[in-house]
């Protein structure tokens, strides 16, 4: 209903627009169509030669057919077909045709006969089977019409004794494609006429084609997909494929078996030269498992994925995949997990190996011994070890799976997860840590395994290490030796890699918070207090004193005995850094002590959160006291964007909103500002100069205008129309400024009239949201409309001048959620004196490395700016592939941005920073209107900028002349 | 004991391929497999250099008994470019005399004149051996040398063919394919099926060859996987350098010593560490440049990565220079030879051994005797010359680090190829017994093991190509559907084999080309019956009987009584003396022998009593 209204207004609008442009656009087709089938005609009947006429057709296949068309197109087509004798000119015609009835609006039913016809008296292998992909995109197009698809199926089956492979091949695929359904026993002439399409497809598969055979096991797949129920026969007969010779065969064969074994989970099957039955997900399972070490690393990388969506087998077969039984000259040895383990277990961890410690122990009968197991024996050893990373990932990815359904086999699985630590590939690393983090609440790390684990934490990738403290964030960890442990790598790899102290103190936080009883004992000695004589007191600025704090703290939350053992100046460092890093520092309940923290309860809501309550409030002051006297309102203003923007740096989870309104009053401010000055009093023409701050305001207002409305994230359709609103005022600005600044009139019309378009287009987009803009500007301004399109620029300024005056501040509803993008560079420091030295002319590569918060499709809207010291300044638009998505709203930015510049005497600095480019298209809301495809013909055609979004970093930097 | 490709039924009277020419060379003892010669090594090149004095070389008089080698050699197949496989190779084409082609790959064609340069080096120069190949010599034994590439089909000549499969076992290193019509041999030499830091997984396509030989180093043991050692490897080496302590790892020139380096600087580049890492120089250098240029021949991170930076220009690993050994701080250092025999490696040895902050870690198997084996047996007091005794205080590690395949590689190999029988080589002979025994139960293929000297001869059923009309092609099809793999089909023809060529036509073209009349076969049989009927009469009952039963052959009742079946005449007739019997009369021609023979025994067995 309300979209019906919405378009009732419009309509009352603009109703004058609209139907010239329908007139025109339905000239304009009824020009093109006749001329695109006679064209052809007329281009086909001049061709001489069967190339000539080729590139006629391909020239013609390069323009789209409107579907009206489409049919007389298609009878010239086929016309010529008829005539023609070069079968290239036929199968391009065949492919034109398959191409047209896919178009839309086009129903290619009337073509079906000719197409079928023509197939029947076709000679070329090829034609033949282009002509069934034609079929094929009919049929696809007319999906509910029984009897045409009854009618390609049999054509299909008639065709499948082709003796060219492309032929079965294509008959194949339009039997996955339209193969019926479901067989209709209601009519029995017709039951007949229906074929058992699995039988058939099934009959191809042992057809002596390997491209055959998998389009048949292809198509087998796409009945799959259509819904049909496949035979469970089909299982036999697929096993079989397994070991075919051609990759692509097997590859298909495993995903059919997978198929089948989703299908019928439960049913038994016999095993092969035995007596006994097993289930047959249990042995689909053991045969993708073989396929793990097929010869082709493409079957390898299908088998590794599809293992991991495998969810329904036995434990038992699960289990079998890590298992690998060593030997050494036919003695069972122990894998070194297994040796891990007992040296754990028997409280001797650690201990430096003698040769002989994996000595072999008890025999092994020799028949027992499966080199080549049928089962899923060692499934997941090799995967792992694969030569391929592609493989290794997939493996890892399949084993993240399986992991996660069974508590189990995560707590085995854990020990091959640990060693894919240490691959050579940072993909698969990364990958691997992933899966851990995954899996980590099935688990608890042994401390031989947390040592392994934390050796990672020295990797120089600066992924990998934040990979793995998010892995720790989440970890068990089973022993007090194990937290420290934690802390010390942590703490190494704090002195080695001070960048990562954010994201250390993050862990650390979780860390404590997860074990305050493992910590507890620890304490002291973290703390280095003694019993009897003071210590000294530890440097509060040192990030790894924060650190060892910041474990304790989050452990003292949970356990009340802990702040005993705290020293003095532990409290008073407790208060500080709650303070200053109240993210990583939770409120404690410390005995004896009254801090302001502890009335703050957790379970307090945002909107009775005090802080939250005083930035309603001053917003509330400043709307409402808005018909003060203009020197009051000014202070108002200014005290309560300073005011917000303090709070917007002491509470980070309020900044946003605090920033974001801010902004708002500071546009407002301007607004005012502008408007006392005085110049508005004076004649025009002598003051020049004085009109600068106006001017200036209005510029600044329309720049604060674009931050607001796509720095933040969370912005509103509601407050988008303030922030519009407010640039409206700004641009009304301008243009009163700039009338009262220029003489002459006749620049002024175009600017009127610019300014009327705006207007116009402000109705339009915001016309749902317009009831709420009482008393506004706009409002007033669209009350005068009629007039002010027929006045003349002198009149519109004035008009405007005073409706600027009297207009009424809006209120701007705060977003629910509302996060500022910021950036941070991280790399380049800014701090090297050392030049980075280069050949003038030549390039040089530097790196950066910046994270960026709450930043909406990176990809498209964050550069790379670089000033150099003569004003050049360079916009590099980062790769894709470059960006990161560590974890919600956030992204990273590693990229390489290349510098070059002519030789210099010195070296000098230049500045590296982030811009954030927008598109004021993306954000104004679509009505059907503007997807009418009309936008080019749009009053306000699209704006794009840039806004600065990071601190600038200096980089130093010299190009040196080129030696001769 | 153990053999290596000793001698095979050579695939065709005059073409018999000696792969690996020279291989049992040096080594009747070899590392890891045993051995029981008990004097130590010498030299740092890191051969196999003990062994039996008295037969440095292999005889190669057994390929020939007597003869050139060159009248009885096609050619000579060198796999990898370690001594034990081609270190007798100037011996062989320059002193007892082989003048054919020399096939090998790039890389093994590159480093393997290095490795004999500095073999011949110690053992004429340092041993004072006499009777050895010159320098000369080797230079002209590489100018036979042809290089093949992976996956290449080398036509040898008109018949033979070889073919190269990656081995994985050292960089260059190849198992050949041997092919003479439609039967081969594969030979692996050593390889590897687990893929390590530099270098990939010996992969062969499904050659089916009549024979697959194969090395069986390892055949009763199954390794752990690869990266427990690496992991173990890198962390007691990363210990040690932390506290300050020196890591000494004895090493042969070349395979595994850069797979180790490759280790170690990847975790250099990764952990970042800053202790730095000597290799003792010589013709290590020479090899690694060879390291640097055969990246196509490594594994897929080396391959992928070399854009940006080659691995093998190691950013962490120096030249060693014998005074680095003293100097403080931690290192680590890979010196040879690998046993701590000789050389460099057991001075340095000498001088850290007394510090428990420092680490030797043996990669490798050590000989009996060699002072690697005392150390790793627990020795802490070692005797050296000079009366001297060495007290080692440093910690001593294992670790093993083999590039050859494991008995479950092995069968994976043997799995992929599809051969239809084994020969293992290289190998003990009780561990093989059990290889052989798992091979003949999991593949269901014959498995042979010959000991030196041993015959072994295989029957083969070689297929031969025959030559089909088209004409009677067509027609064989237009009668019957697709061939079907599942349905052997019966062909009427005529084979003619005429100068060794085979060739299958039609019988008319057949009688055509040789000049020959037609002859009519036909075959007559009497069925007596049991039916006191007239003729005519029995003649309707055969009839309705046949039609009844043959229903898709076209049986019809001419008027003058016969009944024919296709074009089988059936005729009844009156017993002579008993007119209780008819006898049915029987007549076909050769070519429907099938359906003639049929329907005399469904004639023979009588009517169906009539409806009466």
């Amino acid at each position: 209903m309300a979209a019906h209204l919405k378009k009732r207004v419009y309509e009352e609008f603009t109703k004058v627009v609209q139907q010239q442009q329908e007139e025109i656009a339905t000239k304009k087709l009824r020009l093109t169509k006749p001329s695109k089938s006679a064209a052809l005609h007329i281009d086909l009947c001049k061709a001489t030669s069967p190339a000539d006429a080729l590139q006629y057709l391909l020239q013609f296949a390069r323009k789209p057919v409107e579907a009206e068309s489409v049919e007389g197109v298609v009878r010239i087509l086929l016309e010529h077909y008829y005539k023609e004798n070069d079968p290239s000119v036929r199968l391009k015609i065949a492919s034109l045709l398959g191409l047209l009835s896919k178009t839309a609006g086009f129903s290619p039913d009337c073509i079906m006969d000719d197409a079928i016809n023509i197939l029947q008296n076709e000679k070329s292998h090829q034609v033949l089977a282009q002509l069934l992909d034609t079929l094929l995109a009919i049929g696809t197009k007319l999906p509910e019409n029984q009897a045409i698809q009854m009618r390609l199926v049999d054509v299909a089956c008639k065709h499948l004794t082709d003796t060219s492979h492309g032929v079965r091949n294509k008959c194949l695929q339009l039997l996955g494609n339209l193969g019926s359904l479901e067989k209709s026993v209601t009519k029995d002439a017709e039951s007949l006429a229906v074929r058992d399409v699995q039988k058939i497809i099934g009959d191809y598969f042992s057809d002596q084609d390997p491209r055959v055979r998998t389009a048949a096991i292809k198509a087998m797949l796409q009945l799959h997909e259509r819904g049909l129920k496949l035979h469970q026969t089909i299982y036999n007969q697929a096993c079989k494929l397994l070991s075919d010779d051609y990759e692509q065969v097997r590859s298909a064969a495993v995903q059919l078996i997978w198929v089948v074994s989703q299908l019928y989970p439960e049913s038994i099957v016999p095993i092969p030269s035995s007596n006994e039955e097993i289930r047959l997900v249990d042995d689909a399972f053991g045969k993708i498992c073989h396929m793990v070490s097929d010869g082709s690393w493409v079957v390898r990388v299908q088998a590794a994925k599809l293992l991991g969506s495998m969810e329904q087998v036995s434990s038992h077969f699960l289990e079998q995949t890590l298992d690998k039984k060593l030997m050494s000259d036919l003695r069972r040895k122990r894998t070194a997990h297994e040796r891990a383990k007992e040296l754990y277990s028997s409280g001797e961890f650690s201990s430096g190996r003698k040769w002989g410690d994996d000595a072999p122990k008890e025999e092994v009968d020799t028949g027992a011994v499966n080199l080549i197991e049928s089962g899923a024996c060692g499934a997941f050893v090799h995967g792992l070890e694969d030569e391929m990373y592609e493989v290794r990932i997939a493996a890892v990815e399949a084993l993240c799976m399986l992991a996660q359904s069974s508590p189990s086999f995560a707590e085995k699985c854990l020990d091959f997860l640990v060693d894919m630590f240490n691959d050579e590939i940072e993909e698969v690393r990364l990958q691997s840590i992933h899966t851990m983090r995954k899996i980590s609440n099935n688990i608890t790390l042994r401390e031989d395994q947390l040592d392994t684990v934390l050796a990672v934490l020295e990797d120089s990738s600066r992924d990998i290490r934040e990979a793995l403290h998010e892995l720790l964030c989440c970890t068990n960890v089973s022993t007090k030796e194990g937290i420290h442990l934690a802390l010390v790598e942590l703490l190494k790899n704090l002195t080695k890699y001070p960048t990562d102290r954010d994201s250390i103190w993050k862990c650390l936080k979780f860390l404590g918070s997860r074990h305050p009883t493992l910590v507890l004992p620890l304490v002291p000695e973290l703390l280095s207090t003694h019993p009897f004589f003071d210590t000294a007191e530890p440097d509060m600025d040192d990030p790894a004193y924060i650190a060892v704090l910041v474990l304790i703290f989050n452990a003292a939350k949970t356990c009340p005995t802990m702040p005993a053992l705290f020293s003095d100046h532990t409290f008073r460092h407790y208060a500080y850094l709650r303070d200053s890093l109240s993210h990583l520092v939770p409120a404690l309940r410390l005995p004896g002590r009254k801090l302001v923290s502890s009335a703050v309860s957790p379970n307090i809501t945002p909107h009775e959160d005090p802080s939250h309550q005083f930035l309603q409030q001053s917003l509330e002051r400043v709307y409402n006291l808005q018909h003060l006297d203009p020197q009051g309102t000014q202070e108002l203003l200014e005290l309560t964007i300073r005011d917000l923007q303090r709070l917007g740096e002491l509470q980070s989870e309020l900044a946003g909103v605090a920033d974001f309104s801010a902004t708002y009053l500071q546009c407002q401010l301007l607004l005012i500002k502008a408007l006392q000055e005085k110049l508005w009093n004076v004649a025009a023409p002598l003051h020049l100069k004085q009109s600068d701050l106006a001017s200036a305001a209005a510029k600044q207002i329309m720049e604060e205008t674009y931050k607001m409305e796509f720095m933040y994230s969370g912005v509103e359709n509601k407050q988008v129309v303030i922030i519009h609103h407010m640039r409206l005022q700004a641009k009304a600005l301008q243009l009163i400024v700039t009338a009262r600044t220029t003489r002459g009139v006749d620049p002024l019309f175009g600017m009127c009239e610019k300014f009327l378009q705006e207007v116009d287009f402000f109705q339009r987009c915001f016309i749902a949201d317009l009831p709420h803009l009482q008393d506004s500007f706009v409002d007033k301004l669209l009350d005068l409309m009629p007039r002010l399109m027929t006045s003349k620029p002198a009149e519109v300024v004035k008009i405007l001048q005073t409706m600027l005056r009297q207009s009424t501040f809006l209120h701007l509803p705060l977003p629910e959620q509302i996060h500022k993008a910021s950036a941070t560079i991280i790399e380049p420091a800014g701090e090297s004196d050392n030049p980075l030295r280069f050949t003038s002319g030549l390039v040089v590569a530097l790196d950066v490395d910046a994270t960026l918060e709450h930043v909406q499709d990176p990809q498209s809207t964050v550069k790379v700016q670089v000033l150099y010291p003569d004003g050049q300044a360079q916009i590099i638009h980062p790769k894709p592939a470059d960006f990161r998505n560590p974890g919600p709203g956030r992204h990273r930015l590693l990229t390489q941005v290349y510098l070059s510049h002519t030789a210099w005497t010195e070296p000098c600095q230049v500045e590296v920073r982030l811009l954030l480019a927008y598109n004021s298209n993306s954000r104004i809301p679509k009505s059907p209107w503007i997807e009418g495809g009309e936008m080019s013909s749009q009053v306000e055609t699209s704006i794009e900028g840039t806004i600065p979004f990071s601190k600038s970093v200096k980089v130093y930097i010299m190009p040196k002349p080129a030696r001769r | 004991m153990w053999a290596e490709a000793a001698s095979w039924s050579p695939l065709r009277a005059r073409t018999s391929c000696w792969t690996v020419g020279c291989t049992w060379a040096l080594t009747t003892t070899i590392p890891g497999l045993g051995a029981s010669g008990s004097d130590p090594w010498s030299g740092d090149s890191g051969h196999g250099g003990g062994g039996r004095r008295q037969r440095r070389f292999p005889d190669f008089s057994y390929i020939t008994r007597n003869g050139r080698l060159t009248d009885f050699l096609d050619c000579v197949i060198i796999s990898h470019f370690h001594l034990d496989h081609c270190g007798a190779l100037p011996y062989f084409s320059e002193m007892v005399g082989y003048d054919g082609p020399i096939y090998m790959t790039h890389p093994t064609q590159a480093i393997c004149p290095i490795l004999l340069e500095d073999y011949r080096k110690i053992a004429v120069d340092k041993k004072g051996e006499a009777n050895f190949f010159t320098s000369q010599m080797i230079k002209d034994c590489m100018k036979k040398v042809v290089a093949v590439r992976l996956h290449q089909t080398v036509q040898v000549d008109d018949e033979l063919e070889i073919k190269a499969y990656y081995a994985g076992h050292v960089l260059g290193a190849a198992m050949f394919q041997i092919k003479v019509g439609s039967e081969s041999v594969v030979y692996t030499g050593d390889y590897n099926m687990t893929p390590d830091r530099h270098l990939g997984a010996a992969w062969i396509d499904k050659c089916r060859p009549n024979l697959l030989i194969t090395e069986s180093t390892y055949a009763t043991t199954i390794r752990d996987s690869k990266r427990c050692r690496e992991r173990d490897f890198l962390k007691k080496v990363h210990e040690t350098v932390e506290r300050g302590g020196k890591v000494l790892i004895p090493v042969f020139a070349l395979g595994r010593a850069q797979e180790l380096c490759i280790l170690l600087e990847t975790f250099w580049e990764r952990m970042n560490l800053k202790a730095p890492i000597y290799f003792s120089t010589g013709l290590t250098e020479k090899a690694n440049h060879y390291y640097k240029l055969f990246i196509t021949w490594t594994n897929q991170k080396i391959r992928k990565t070399f854009v940006q930076r080659n691995m093998f220009e190691f950013k962490h690993i120096k030249a060693f220079d014998r005074a680095f050994a003293d100097n403080p701080g931690p290192m680590v250092v890979f010196a040879t030879p690998g046993m701590l025999h000789a050389g460099q490696s057991l001075q340095i040895f000498r001088k850290w051994a007394g510090n428990e902050k420092n680490m030797v870690i043996m990669p490798g198997y050590c000989v009996q005797g060699t002072v690697g084996h005392k150390i790793l047996s627990g020795q802490r007091k070692l005797e050296m010359e000079g009366r001297q005794v060495l007290e080692v205080k440093m910690q001593v590690e294992y670790m093993s680090f083999s590039a050859h395949a494991d008995a479950k590689g092995i069968m994976q190999l043997v799995g992929q190829a599809e051969p239809e029988s084994v020969l293992l080589v290289h190998g003990e002979a009780k561990k093989m017994e059990f290889l052989k025994q798992k091979i003949e139960q999991e593949f269901r293929v014959n498995c042979y093991m010959p000991a030196n000297g041993e015959t072994v001869t295989l029957p083969t059923s070689p297929s031969i190509p025959v030559g089909i009309s088209l004409g009677l092609l067509k027609r064989e099809m237009a009668q019957g559907l697709l061939p079907d793999t599942r349905k052997p089909r019966l062909l009427h023809g005529t084979l003619i084999v005429k100068d060794s060529s085979f060739r299958l036509v039609s019988s008319e073209q057949a009688l055509k080309e040789l000049g020959l009349a037609e002859h009519q076969l036909r075959f007559t049989c009497r069925v007596q019956l049991h039916d006191s009927r007239k003729e005519q009469e029995t003649a309707t009952r055969v009839y309705s009987h046949l039609k009844s039963i043959l229903k898709d052959h076209c049986v019809q009742h001419l008027p003058d009584g016969s009944v024919t079946v296709e074009s089988i005449l059936v005729q009844a007739a009156a017993h002579s003396e008993d007119p209780g019997t008819k006898v049915l009369l029987v007549s076909w021609t050769y070519q429907d022998e099938e359906l003639g023979s049929y329907l005399t025994a469904l004639l023979k067995k009588g009517l169906p009593q009539a409806p009466s």
